[in-house]
């Protein structure tokens, strides 16, 4: 199993620490992990990006020109990383916001309502582990027993108390992805 | 089961620092490696274990508070990026001089001047062939993952005390910002101060009325005693010759072409090695793990093997020349590189590869 992974959105969205959680969930899985951001003059409202990679055997390359999967949050990342996803990979993107929807015939393309999800849920700070969900319904490449473990470790203990909600929003997640293309 | 923890390379450095009997970390903010400071103001070592953390007011006296703590037999060390290092090379050039122990990191960023936040790996000349005056040498680690970030900062003060010089761990933005699964080592507790007198007769641990008095200096205005230093010195670079030089192979046995390449770089080449091997091309990869001393011995062994060799470096063409010195002519060696923190992917490597060898 080799998983390379693209997220990417806005500076404050949860992009970086949904791909340390789903790294420290491929840890507790047993998994090489890495996990690279873009760091640079990033704040809240500016773009980010995060390359993830679990694998069973060593990684090599933590910078990568093609994905497994993309996982899309704004436009201007729908824009750079639409054509980076490998022929029959999959694309899960937010609608919110997107004024151009990905056109591409040969990947896999879902959607995922997690701003509307996270209201819902009551703490739009869940926004990010929805995305998480419906990422993990479509590949899942790491167990939930997992999932939380890797939340455990990757959040402070003292927020330890949000795990629950967040496991929630996680199947919030799994529920409602929409499948909109299919190869 | 070893337990294992996500870390930045950065932090990395820092918890390894803690855990290894450092015991002064002296340093200024500057990015990619400001979570090297960070990591340990929030880990306060000096409830624990007693090491002092210290912000300086600047990198040059960052580097001179390193000269006062290891002319005390202590283990410090200190971090910056480029520019800082820069700053950094006149203490250096002394500390050699003085042959003083002490680690230095760089988390390399795009030059020169203040260049570019993103990852660089053009300061190879300023980290092997001096930045510093004089004919001094530093040994130069050059970790290529988290786990090697940690496992570097042991092996660095190992080195730095076996040699009495500073070792410099030469890391890039990439190295630094990655966060990656590392293991920690057993704890290495501080050395006391009768264990530092003990084994260091060098260090300036005060004077007794049954000790002579020792001064550490890099001063001799006596050209015949100076000469001999610099013959010590040289001889001591031999050794490390010898004794020390580090790389690592990967498919390369059967290689009719090698890349070399180090820290982020030979990461990504790795991935390069699979691409052209998927095509059916012997390409192999040659990781220098220490860049001085460099692994001149193992290039000029596998010469004979190879129809031609590349370096892949985020620089304008730096270890190019140690590998040019090596092969000394015999088959063609070419050269691919970003500047400016642009950083190649694997595929793009790998094109400027196949444009080579097919010229």
């Amino acid at each position: 199993m080799k998983e390379e992974i693209i997220i990417a959105g806005f500076g404050g969205q949860g992009v970086l620490s949904m791909g340390k959680i789903l790294a420290y969930s491929g840890i507790m899985q047993g998994q090489e992990v890495t996990w690279m951001p873009s760091y640079g003059p990033e704040m809240r409202g500016g773009t980010a990006n995060v390359t993830v990679i679990l694998s069973d055997k060593k990684i090599s390359s933590p910078i990568l020109s093609q994905f497994d999967t993309a996982i899309i949050l704004n436009q201007q990342s729908m824009d750079k990383f639409e054509n980076q996803v490998k022929q029959g990979g999959l694309l899960i993107y937010d609608p919110n916001g997107i004024t151009r929807h990905p056109q591409r015939k040969d990947i896999t393309i879902c959607s995922i309502d997690a701003v509307d999800i996270s209201a819902e849920l009551g703490n739009s700070k869940a926004y990010n582990m929805v995305v998480l969900g419906a990422y993990l319904k479509k590949k899942p490449i790491v167990e939930m027993v997992n999932v939380i473990k890797g939340l455990k470790k990757s959040i402070p203990e003292r927020h330890h108390s949000l795990i629950p909600m967040n496991e929630t929003a996680i199947q919030k997640g799994m529920e409602k992805i929409t499948e909109l293309h299919t190869i | 089961m070893a337990e294992f923890i996500l870390m930045k390379g950065n932090e990395a450095i820092a918890i390894s620092a803690i855990r290894n009997g450092c015991d002064g970390y002296f340093g200024y903010p500057i990015t990619p490696q400001s979570e090297v400071m960070e990591t340990l103001m929030v880990e306060r070592p000096w409830e624990t274990t007693g090491m002092v953390v210290l912000q300086a007011e600047s990198e040059t006296s960052s580097i001179n508070m390193l000269y006062g703590g290891a002319s005390c037999g202590k283990k410090v060390m200190t971090s910056s990026s480029s520019p800082g290092l820069s700053l950094m090379c006149e203490g250096l050039s002394y500390l050699a001089g003085a042959e003083l122990p002490c680690v230095v990191v760089n988390v390399v960023r795009g030059g020169p001047g203040l260049g570019t936040i993103q990852p660089g790996q053009g300061d190879y000349f300023q980290a092997c062939k001096g930045g510093g005056h004089g004919d001094y040498k530093m040994v130069v680690l050059a970790p290529n993952s988290a786990q090697e970030m940690y496992d570097f900062v042991d092996l660095g003060f190992d080195l730095a005390f076996k040699y009495l010089t500073p070792v410099m761990i030469l890391a890039d933005g990439v190295v630094g910002q990655m966060m990656e699964k590392v293991e920690l080592r057993p704890v290495k507790p501080r050395w006391s101060d009768e264990e530092i007198k003990k084994s260091f007769k060098w260090a300036t641990t005060g004077k007794t009325p049954d000790r002579e008095q020792n001064v550490l200096t890099s001063l001799a205005l006596d050209a015949a005693v100076h000469e001999r230093l610099n013959h010590k010195l040289q001889s001591k670079y031999k050794q490390m010759e010898t004794e020390d030089v580090r790389f690592e192979s990967y498919m390369c046995e059967d290689a009719d072409h090698i890349i070399v390449a180090y820290g982020c770089m030979a990461r990504i080449c790795e991935n390069t090695v699979e691409l052209a091997r998927n095509e059916g091309i012997k390409l192999g990869l040659l990781r220098p793990i220490t860049l001085y001393p460099f692994p001149t011995t193992e290039i000029q062994r596998m010469v004979p093997q190879l129809k031609t060799i590349m370096s892949v470096e985020l620089s304008a063409g730096q270890m190019v020349e140690d590998v040019r010195l090596a092969v000394n002519g015999k088959i063609p060696v070419n050269f691919f590189g970003r500047l400016g923190g642009i950083v190649p992917s694997p595929h793009e490597v790998y094109e400027a590869f196949k444009k080579e060898i097919n010229k």
